[in-house]
Formats: structure tokens, sequence, C-alpha cells
């Protein structure tokens, strides 16, 4: 153990860690420590194993090479201590769900049988749509709830259990600007200053720049980590792309110019 | 066969009271299978299942006529035509898309060999034609057994996975982030599913099952996202579709399926006009508050 100094242990340990899909490289020899409270957000093209990256921490995908650590063990499928967000995505009209319903599931959705204590249930429920500010439609069909409505549910889902380590998928995709500032910064509230990790996939890093302690950009089979302004730079994008790119400030906002569809030509999807 | 002598083939209460006592078996058949299909709807609805539902009751439809040709216990028969293409879906359509294709492949193929079986078969004819459309009032003490097993087996197994399985299929991405095994529920429901389809069949026949598996569940969601709520009302509609069939049926002298659709399809319509009309309300409503 190296926990001998100053430093609380890293909610997550990442050691060499490699992976590949047959002779396709993702990423390989990344050694990573994110610290309780951090803010890392995952940067990085199509296919170049962003959402990977949150499954090997989820424990869904071994591997090729190194070693994966959650809270001082290996990551494991089904963990109380991970919570994750993923991308927005519309539910049928008609799904029976309300929002207090869907909240639920997020607490107990994993276990068999039915639900029996629906008296602590709801009051845990009312806490948490408390929490995320989605106590005014508590009661409304999942159907008919916008975007934004449905991810700071998504929200109360994954702090039910006050997760170490905090996973989102382009939690902000499809949603406007003031949902995206809304969802972004009560993600950053509610785990971050509560000493959870944020490990926060994004194409766009402008709607959480307040929030990014660190950059972990993934491209072409390398990465870089650091923080925004050692990674959002024209040299260090150019390096990873193999390609000339410009990286601009302008009103605190980061511009990035010249940016190849994809680096990975053969595999322009996502990574399974 | 005039007006008249239509609506006295479709209804006559004549002998009503006789006929009643000799048909219980249906009637706690008939309440049982609605309590399967309206619990069992809500699941097929989540999961955009119906046409999965249809090619299934197909090749239960085969599995009954061989039954019926090699004079083994029909439904039986229909129980192992079932669940072996319930298996076959599990395991080889797990993404929708591929399901559907493999569905029409294997429909047409099951009502094929169905239909073989049927002409080979040299039996009674309502026999055949009770396959396809129902036949539940010549259950019998045998029957009524083996139905209200597998109906037990069926409930059991839908309230054991009732959380899991409601989060997965609403919920596919936060519910597999949860670790929730997502390939195996889904072929644990699809021999469930299996098991009640082949019940299903001996009701309405295969031809009319989704009118018990997916109509009443798709008549609840009309009108209530409490899940509760929609469970309890999708198994409500199912039964009064059901016992409410075989009550009209006992009066004319025709199958009981037509009586169970129509009830089914009824309550459906009832329950969308009721649906639109809170809608318009609520848009009114709404609208009223933004002038």
């Amino acid at each position: 153990m190296e926990t001998a100094n100053a430093v609380a242990e890293p909610v997550v340990r990442l050691r060499n860690a490699s992976l590949r899909f047959g002779d396709r490289l993702l990423w390989e020899g990344l050694d990573l420590d994110i610290q309780p409270g951090e803010f890392l957000a995952v940067l990085g093209p199509n296919g170049s194993g962003k959402t990977t990256m949150l499954k090997t921490l989820l424990g869904l995908q071994q591997l090729s090479g190194g070693s994966v650590e959650v809270a001082g063990k290996p990551a494991t499928r089904g963990s109380r201590l991970v919570g994750s967000i993923p991308q927005q995505r519309p539910f049928a009209e008609n799904t029976p769900l309300r929002a207090r319903d869907l909240v639920a599931l997020g607490i107990d959705g994993h276990k068999w049988g039915i639900r029996l204590k629906h008296k602590a249930m709801r009051q845990r429920v009312d806490g948490l749509l408390e929490l995320v500010g989605a106590t005014a439609y508590a009661d409304r069909p999942v159907g008919v709830l916008s975007g934004g409505e449905q991810q700071r549910l998504r929200a109360a889902q994954a702090l039910a259990d006050n997760p170490r380590l905090l996973l989102c998928d382009e939690p902000l995709l499809s949603l406007d600007l003031h949902h995206q500032q809304a969802i972004s910064g009560l993600i950053h509230r509610q785990a971050c200053d509560r000493g959870a990790a944020v490990v926060f996939v994004t194409h766009e890093i402008n709607p959480i720049l307040q929030y990014v302690d660190r950059v972990l950009y993934l491209a072409g089979g390398r990465f870089h980590v650091g923080t925004p302004a050692e990674v959002m730079r024209s040299e260090v994008l150019s390096e990873l792309y193999g390609s000339p790119i410009e990286v601009f400030e302008s009103n605190g906002r980061i511009v990035v110019v010249g940016m190849p569809e994809t680096v990975n030509h053969a595999h322009p999807q996502e990574g399974a | 066969m005039d007006l008249n002598d239509i609506w006295s083939t479709v209804f006559s209460f004549q002998d009503y009271a006789e006929i009643l006592p000799l048909v219980t078996n249906s009637l706690i058949a008939g309440a049982l299978l609605g309590l399967v299909g309206g619990m069992i709807g809500i699941f097929v609805m989540l999961r955009d299942m119906a046409f999965a539902v249809h090619g299934i009751a197909e090749l239960s439809f085969a599995g009954a006529a061989f039954a019926l040709l090699i004079g083994a216990n029909v439904v039986f028969g229909s129980l192992v035509g079932s669940i072996l293409a319930a298996l076959v879906l599990g395991m080889m359509g797990a993404a929708a898309k591929d399901r559907n294709s493999i569905i029409g492949v294997l429909m047409p193929f099951g009502l094929g060999l169905g239909i073989l079986f049927l002409a080979l078969y040299e039996g009674r004819s309502a026999n055949k034609f009770g396959l396809l459309t129902g036949q539940i009032v010549a259950v019998d003490t045998v029957q009524l057994g083996l139905l209200a097993v597998c109906s037990v087996v069926v409930l059991i197994a839908l309230v054991a996975m009732w959380r899991p399985l409601t989060f997965i299929s609403v919920d596919p991405a936060v519910a597999t982030a949860r670790g929730i095994p997502a390939a195996k529920l889904s072929v644990a429901f699809m021999v469930v599913l299996g098991l009640a389809v082949a019940l299903s069949i001996q009701v309405v026949g295969s031809l009319l099952v989704l009118s018990l598996l997916i109509t009443p569940a798709a008549a609840a969601m009309r009108i209530t996202a409490n899940p509760a709520a929609t469970v309890s009302l999708s198994v409500l509609f199912a039964m009064t579709s059901v016992v409410g069939g075989i009550l009209l049926a006992l009066a004319g002298s025709l199958p009981i399926s037509p009586y169970v659709t129509t009830i089914s399809f009824l309550i459906y319509v009832i329950c969308r006009l009721i649906a639109w009309r809170r809608d318009r309300v609520r848009h009114i409503e709404t609208a009223a508050l933004a002038a």
C-alpha cells in the first residue's frame, strides 16, 4: 500500500491499464489516480474508448492489461460504491412509471421480488427528489418529462447510495444551455462537495469547464492527462491527433479548431 | 339467415342457469389466465414484444396440432412448442431488430407445420378450429390442473423478477451499470412468456393471443403511469375480458374468442377515449395558465 503520504487513498487507481479490441488499440500504459472530490473530464473523438473507460470502472469491461481499482478493490460489476448517469434518452410516452418510481428503481431495482417497504422508500425518494430539485414533478409520468427534468432524476438515482465514484456518460447531450448548466452544477455540488470523485465523459468541455480539475484526453491510441490549461493546448492536441489543431481561449471558453471527424478511420463508431 | 337469426346465435339466454354450473372449470381457468395475461402484458409492452408473442403463438399452435395428431395432451403440446420458440428467440434475438427478423422467419414455418399436422388429423374438425380460435369451454379437470400449475409457475416467476425486469426493460443503460444481468433475465422472461402464451392459447386460440397479452396492458398504460395501478387495471381488464367472454359465449352458440376479443377491444377504446379527454383538458388548462 502507498497510503503513507498525506493524500487520501484514491477512489480510482489505474495501473499500466490497456484496452484493445482485436488489433485495434484504444489506450495503453494508462496510470491514473483519481482523488476524492476530484472532477475528471474524459474527452476524445468517437471511438477513442471514452465510454469503454467507464465500463471498465463499472466492472462491465475487462482490461486487456494492467489493473483497475475502485476504492482499493478491483472494479466489480454492480458495486454500490459507484453511481452512474447515462446519456439522456427519451422514455416511451406511455411508460408506466412516474418520476418517483424511476428514482426508486435506481435505489432497489436490482433486488429480486416486488417492493415491500413502501413507506421507507417513499421518504427516501422524497429526500432525493428534493436534493436534485425535482419535487415539483415527482408524480408526473416519466414519458412526458423534458430532457433536463429527466437528467435530474438520473442524478437522484446515481446519488442515492452516496457513491464514492460518480460516472457520467455525456449526461448533457441534447440538453439546452440552461439545463446543461443546471445539471453540471448539480453533479459538481452533490458529488464533489461530498467527497465523491466524478468521471465525466463529454465531447464538449465548455459547459463543465469551471468544475474540471483534470482532463484525460484520449485519441488515436494515446492519451494525455493534466489540468485543462495543460491539456487543452494547440501542441498537445496536435500531437494527440497527429494533425495541426489550434486551441483558442475566448471569454473563458475553449474553442478548438481543425478537429478531424475521427482519428480512427477504420472504426468510426464508439467502442462497444 | 336474417338479422334476428344472427342475433339469437350471438346472444340467447335460454337455459342459461342450467349451463352455468357446467362451465365452472372454464371460469376458474379463465380468471387465472386473466391474471397471468394482465401481469405479463405489462412486460410485453415495456419490452416491445408484441410480435414475439404472435410468433411464439404460431409455434405453440404447431406443437398443439402435433399433439392432437398423435393423440397426446394438447395443452402439453402447445407448451412444448411455445417454450422451444421462446428459447430460440431468447438465445438468438437479444436485439429487437434481430428478434423481429427471426420471428418473421419462424412464424410462417410454425403456422405451416401446424396446418400440415391438422390436415393429417382425421378427428373432429371442431378440435382443429379450436386450436386457432380458442376452446376453453371444453376444459376438463385434468387440463384445469395443468393450466393452474403453469399459471402459478408463471406468476411466481414474474413476481420474483419483477423489479430487475422492470428496471432492465425501461432503463437498460442504468440497469446494466447497476450490474443487472440483462441477457439472463431476457432468456428467463422469454421462457415465462412462452408458458403464458401456451396458456392463453387454450382460451382464445393462437390467432388471438394478443387480445389477452397486449390489449389489457396497453389499455391500462393509456390511463395511468402509476405502476401499481397499471398492473391492477391490466389484470382487471384481462379478467373481465376472459370471464365476461365465457359468460356471454354460453348465451350463444359461437366460440368464446370473439366475445373475449371484443370486450378487450372495447375496454381499450374506452381507455383511449378517457386518456384523450384528460389530455385535452390538461392542454386547455396549460394554455389558460400561459395566457
